[in-house]
């Protein structure tokens, strides 16, 4: 306990002896994670609008039809035991016909078509649509499905889409990351520079490398940290703002997630990243006084 | 207790540093280690805080074998000296309290305990109405007594003086020296190294002479260079 608060006042001394140089850190580490916090926010909001669109891209079953109504309907479980069908739903053929019409003009062209011309058919929607192409060929095979219509080209667009975004904020979350570990681990660097007589003293008296470490690891939490808190409440007031704008323009329709429902899981991630930025920075700063 | 046994260490350009040295220091006892610059005391020193490993040979401190310590032993082995330099190596922004606390901090010493030792050293070596001033406000003496009571703040087995009246006025050097030699009565082996003659002949103490590098004599009492 004794050595903790010791690493604690040394760690908080060297904060504010070295104040411009934490104050730039912390301003380092609060863009970074607010460039960081905003593409993994684009990220999870254009993912989970293309995942809403994809819950309506749906696998068009039409039934033979010769087979009545009542023999349609009882494919339903048969469809449903398919692998990757998450949900069906069965449209007559006088609903296909209404639904039909209603797109349509009143036109007297169409007041004599009876529905038989239709067949009844099935919604088939999907668990994942980047193996539609799979579960369409199953479908296929069940006796009574006369074709299937479904939008190969339309479900691996978006397949891709989400793909391109998750790399890309992957890759900008680590690049990100290791910027900030750079900035923590030369603010540190400074920090134990400014030290080394110190760090060469209390060798010479018998510290231990944790003993020597400890200070500059604290150093590097407190920065850390506040940099991600602040970082957080930053990215809470920006979140806000832009959904905002967002409600009150033409793209309102879009389905945006609430701040509400990210605050916890990014309150988590800022911190857990300020921590680590901290920890690699002030191994990698003080590395080179480790091998005296 | 300190035994060099045959050492020899040679740097990486093979120039050699010391070369077939043995002596041993018992427990409590007190010796000069002198010689001319350059003649290797300072390789000797650093062969017994663990600073270079011997080529050859065998070193012991303490109990601790220094050709097979292990890094992480080392911070050990270190606590049980206290070690003095010539220059002094107190941290400037650090009053003459906190130079003297920091040992026990690394020692991992309680703050009640550091509270009452940290005078207690002081007073030993007369700085104890000084604790709160900073290393630069001291004379040379003065910072070099601050020093001897870091060293002796964790009550170390062994004391390794390095010049340690080197950067002091001569009138201190014989008084500077009484004191560490008032402290190795209370069981405290001391191995002091100077190259000041005048200083040693004052003292009728073992003296470990070495001479480019090996033991020229390790006798009781005179240095005659």
């Amino acid at each position: 306990m004794n050595r903790i608060g010791y690493y604690i006042r040394e760690g908080v001394d060297s904060i504010f002896n070295h104040g411009l140089i934490s104050f730039a850190t912390i301003c380092v580490i609060l863009a970074c994670l607010l460039i960081m916090g905003s593409f993994a926010s684009v990220a999870l909001n254009v993912n989970h609008i293309i995942g809403t669109l994809e819950d309506q891209v749906s696998i068009l079953c039409f039934v033979d039809d010769k087979w009545s109504e009542t023999e349609a309907r009882s494919l339903e479980k048969q469809l449903l035991a398919v692998d990757n069908v998450s949900s069906v739903t069965f449209v007559t053929r006088t609903q296909a016909l209404e639904e039909y019409l209603g797109q349509l003009e009143e036109s007297p062209l169409f007041e004599e078509v009876e529905p038989t011309i239709l067949r009844d058919r099935y919604l088939v929607y999907l668990k994942d649509i980047s193996i539609m192409a799979g579960t369409q060929a199953r479908l296929k095979d069940i006796p009574g499905i006369a074709r299937v219509n479904a939008h190969l080209g339309i479900a691996q667009g978006m397949v891709s889409m989400r793909r391109i975004v998750n790399v890309v904020s992957v890759v900008m979350i680590l690049l990100l990351m290791a910027v900030s570990t750079f900035i923590m681990a030369n603010t540190l660097r400074l920090a134990a520079f400014t030290r080394r007589n110190e760090v060469a003293i209390v060798r010479m008296i018998g510290a231990t490398n944790s003993f020597i470490r400890g200070p500059f690891n604290v150093e590097g939490m407190i920065l850390g940290l506040t940099g991600s808190l602040i970082a957080y409440l930053a990215q809470w007031l920006l979140y806000i703002a832009i959904t905002g704008r967002i409600a009150g323009s033409s793209i309102s329709f879009l389905d945006i997630i609430p701040f509400a429902e990210l605050a916890l899981p990014l309150l988590a991630c800022f911190l857990v990243i300020g921590l680590l930025v901290a920890i690699f920075g002030s191994r990698i700063a003080i590395r080179n006084y480790m091998r005296i | 207790m300190i035994s060099l046994e045959h050492v020899y260490k040679s740097y990486e350009n093979g120039t050699p540093a010391i070369e077939d040295v043995t002596f041993a220091m018992e427990d409590g006892e007190f010796a000069f280690l002198v010689g001319p610059s350059g003649s290797g005391k300072t390789t000797i020193i650093k062969l017994l805080t663990g600073e270079i490993a011997s080529t050859e040979g065998r070193v012991v401190v303490n109990g601790y074998d220094m050709g097979t310590i292990s890094r992480r032993r080392l911070p050990a082995l270190r606590r049980t000296l206290g070690v003095i330099f010539q220059d002094f190596r107190l941290i400037d922004n650090r009053n003459v309290y906190e130079n003297v606390a920091l040992a026990m901090h690394v020692y991992g010493a309680r703050n009640s305990e550091i509270k009452r030792r940290v005078p207690y050293v002081l007073g030993l070596v007369g700085l104890e109405d000084r604790m709160r001033d900073m290393p630069r406000e001291l004379s040379g003496g003065e910072q070099q007594r601050v020093a001897i009571a870091r060293a002796l703040a964790n009550n170390p087995r062994t004391i390794i003086a390095d010049e340690p009246t080197g950067n002091i006025d001569p009138e201190l050097s014989a008084e500077l020296m009484k004191l560490l030699s008032k402290i190795s009565e209370q069981g405290t082996t001391m191995l002091v190294v100077t190259h000041e003659h005048d200083l040693v002949n004052q003292f009728a103490k073992r003296v470990i002479r070495i001479v480019n590098g090996r033991l020229a004599s390790d006798s009781e009492g005179w240095y005659q260079a």
